[in-house]
């Protein structure tokens, strides 16, 4: 730590030194091994709400029942919204610029956010999109590389 | 004062040093179990009160947030409170508002920590408490300031280190009937003393563990609370108080803020005469100092009298007034807000006698919990009865 | 009760090397510059220039330290600036032996809170005592400040190198 401006002592400089590991969880475990293994996306079935939340739950956050079926949804489905980034985190131009696609997996109630492949000009509401599966494999989100237009 | 309030149900997750489910996965384990306890659903639940300690630990900002799904919060008012270490006893004063003013019948009220995400150590985080610019610069830890006002107690009252150590040993044997118990255990003073000395006067048994966990109760007005159960458990008192968070401008040898907090809530209660009408209590006990501290805070000891009652047997689970019956933060763990739920919790358990090997013999009317945090500056006090 | 639900534990081995279990790691860049306040800003000069100043509040009649612009207690502006001796009396230590990472110290750090001449009792700062055989220190114990050569302060509370004792 320093000060900032030693003339007026108008600002103390320092840092949180923290940083963190967050585990998967039990059903992120699942989750992950199954797209690790079998390039499968895991949903979980609430039968009462009739609802499949994706990622894998190991409950239903509206009734709160206890989740224990986790099946995969299939790999296409549609995309319900979109944005195109031309800026990164630190506010530089990005070129070309980064689709962030939200797709409703089909058998999924919820969705899945993930990069949107190929040409951004070509994203559309409605369209069918699918996902695109890493090459190496290791049990990350970035497994998916992401989704490509069907 | 409003409306008559209850506790009617609890739950609990394990205790552990590093968990293998995420944040809300806890939060969902301690809430659905308390749920299932008061013999209700989410649909039965008006309002939802959330409590966790810095985002820091859980390394998720605007934690609340991420805990919701877990904890009920879907589709509800939900709010979450956060007063440092006192969170877990404040969360459910908070619950005593919503349903005390007539607004709501029934609250979920959940805690949650999880710091083994916080990395390399949950102290990252603990020293930013320091004032940045006139404390930070002397590279503090939060041990520092533990030992200090350890130090300052026992150089006022002239109290050993040994009697000072009979907590930890006390404590960790109460553990051992707890099922969610981290580290409960058979200790001698010796042992205790025997451990690496981390800041003197602290030694390394003297300090609550490291820990991810969550605690739930369900809570509701007096109609609901009859409906529901034969055993309801009465908030009968609150108090909440605070002190300067200009440390070094006050004697850290007495905690002032629990003394108002307690006598807030024993007024509240009726009560006159703390320790005749008072069985049992769970002061919070992160250091072994603190919970005779915060006895005396309570008035539950004369100033400086409790190491000398502790010594005597008096503060044992057959003892004249058993306190951390439930084997407290350093036997059954310190998740910071689910550890004062988790406070809470055994109110519940002891006053319905449901508290299993940890049951308290002789017949108990009334309990009383507490937590503090912040600056060393914040208590939180909750007085529960049959 | 009944028996607890879930809280799955998973060994430091699991946790950080065995690949077994899914993790992911961050580290945030959270930098800061804090602003010093006038109050503060004050005290910070006066520590480069080898004065201790604190803050006096004429309705309750303290004199503290650290300053601050207004009375906490009385909640009202504080009246002046008051300067103060740099010796003063340790009011409660340690003897430290971890750092906040817990890695170990062979020899320990000495923080207290040390009440300064001047102010009204009581009425302290932390800082670190040395020049001492660590085994000698005693609450009560009388300390004076021992600063830094003038030509390295750079206006901050390690201006003030440690607190000895004076017999």
């Amino acid at each position: 730590m320093r000060v900032a401006s030693n003339r007026n002592y108008t600002a103390w400089e320092g840092k949180i030194p923290v940083g963190w590991r967050y585990t998967a969880g039990l059903a992120g475990q699942e989750f992950l091994q199954a797209l690790k293994d079998r390039g499968e996306i895991l949903g979980s079935r609430c039968e009462r709400c009739e609802k499949v939340y994706v990622p894998a739950s190991i409950f239903c956050e509206r009734c709160f029942a206890e989740l224990n079926k986790h099946e995969p949804v299939k790999s296409e489905g549609e995309v319900v919204t979109f944005a195109i980034c031309h800026r990164d985190l630190e506010g530089n131009p990005l070129d070309p610029p980064r689709v962030a696609a939200a797709v409703r997996l089909d058998g999924a109630t919820s969705v899945l956010v993930h990069n949107g492949l190929g040409d951004p000009a070509k994203w559309k509401i409605g369209a069918r999109a699918k996902v695109k599966l890493a090459a190496n494999r290791t049990g990350s989100i970035l497994d998916i590389e992401g989704f490509e237009l069907v | 004062m409003g409306n008559r309030v209850a506790v009617i149900g609890a739950g609990i997750t394990k205790f552990v040093r590093r968990a293998q489910e995420t944040p809300p996965e806890l939060a969902w384990a301690a809430a659905s179990q308390a749920l299932d306890n008061a013999g209700m659903t989410l649909d039965d639940i008006d309002c939802v009160i959330h409590g966790t300690a810095p985002d820091a630990f859980d390394g998720v900002h605007m934690k609340a947030e991420y805990l919701s799904a877990g904890s009920g919060g879907w589709g509800k008012p939900y709010t979450r409170t956060y007063v440092g270490g006192g969170t877990g006893v404040f969360a459910p004063i908070h619950s005593w508002m919503h349903l005390a003013s007539g607004k709501f019948k029934t609250a979920l009220v959940v805690c949650e920590e999880k710091m083994s995400s916080c990395q390399p150590h949950p102290q990252g985080a603990f020293i930013t408490i320091f004032d940045h610019t006139t404390e930070r610069a002397l590279g503090p830890n939060l041990l520092w300031i533990f030992a200090l006002e350890q130090h300052r107690y026992m150089s006022v009252h002239g109290i050993k280190n040994e009697q000072i150590a009979l907590a930890s040993v006390k404590n960790k044997h109460n553990a051992r009937g707890h099922p969610s118990a981290q580290i409960g255990g058979e200790l001698t003073v010796e042992e205790v003393l025997d451990s690496e000395i981390l800041a003197y006067p602290v030694h390394r048994l003297m300090v609550s563990p490291t820990s991810d966990g969550a605690a739930a109760v369900v809570m509701a007005v007096e109609d609901v609370a009859k409906a529901q159960t034969g055993q309801p458990v009465w908030l009968e008192g609150v108090g909440w108080a605070l002190d300067t968070a200009y440390w070094t401008n006050r004697d850290l040898y007495y905690p002032r803020y629990v003394e108002k907090a307690a006598w807030m809530a024993y007024e509240m209660a009726g009560i006159k005469k703390p320790t005749e009408e008072i069985d049992f209590a769970e002061p919070y006990d992160p250091f072994a100092y603190k919970e005779l501290h915060h006895l005396e805070g309570l008035q539950l000891a004369p100033k400086g009298g409790a190491p000398k009652l502790l010594a005597d047997g008096y503060f044992n689970r057959d003892g004249k007034l058993p306190s951390c019956p439930s084997g407290g933060l350093l036997g059954v763990g310190n998740p910071i807000a689910a550890a004062g739920m988790m406070k809470i919790c055994e109110l519940f358990w002891q006053l319905r006698g449901e508290a299993g090997e940890r049951q308290i013999q002789k017949p108990l009317r009334r309990g009383v919990a507490q937590a503090w945090g912040d600056l060393m500056q914040v208590g939180t006090v909750v007085v529960m009865g049959t | 009760m009944k028996e607890p639900k879930l809280g799955t534990g998973l060994s430091s081995r699991d946790f950080f090397e065995s690949g077994r279990f899914f993790t992911v790691s961050y580290e945030v860049r959270a930098e800061y510059a804090w602003d010093t306040g006038p109050a503060i800003g004050r005290y910070l000069e006066e520590l480069k220039a080898g004065r201790i100043m604190g803050r006096r509040c004429t309705k309750c009649n303290r004199v503290f330290v650290p300053p601050r612009a207004f009375c906490e207690l009385c909640f009202r502006p504080a009246d002046d600036w008051v300067p103060l001796e740099d010796t003063g009396t340790i009011n409660t230590f340690s003897r430290c032996y971890i750092t906040w990472d817990m890695q170990k110290l062979t020899s320990p750090e000495i923080p207290a809170v040390i009440e300064i001449d001047g102010a009204t009792p009581g009425h302290g700062i932390m800082h670190m005592i040395g020049g001492v055989d660590p085994d000698e220190i005693k609450v009560g114990m009388k300390v004076k400040a021992v600063w830094k050569p003038e030509s390295e302060r750079e206006g901050a509370i390690t201006d003030i190198k440690y607190w000895k004792p004076v017999s």
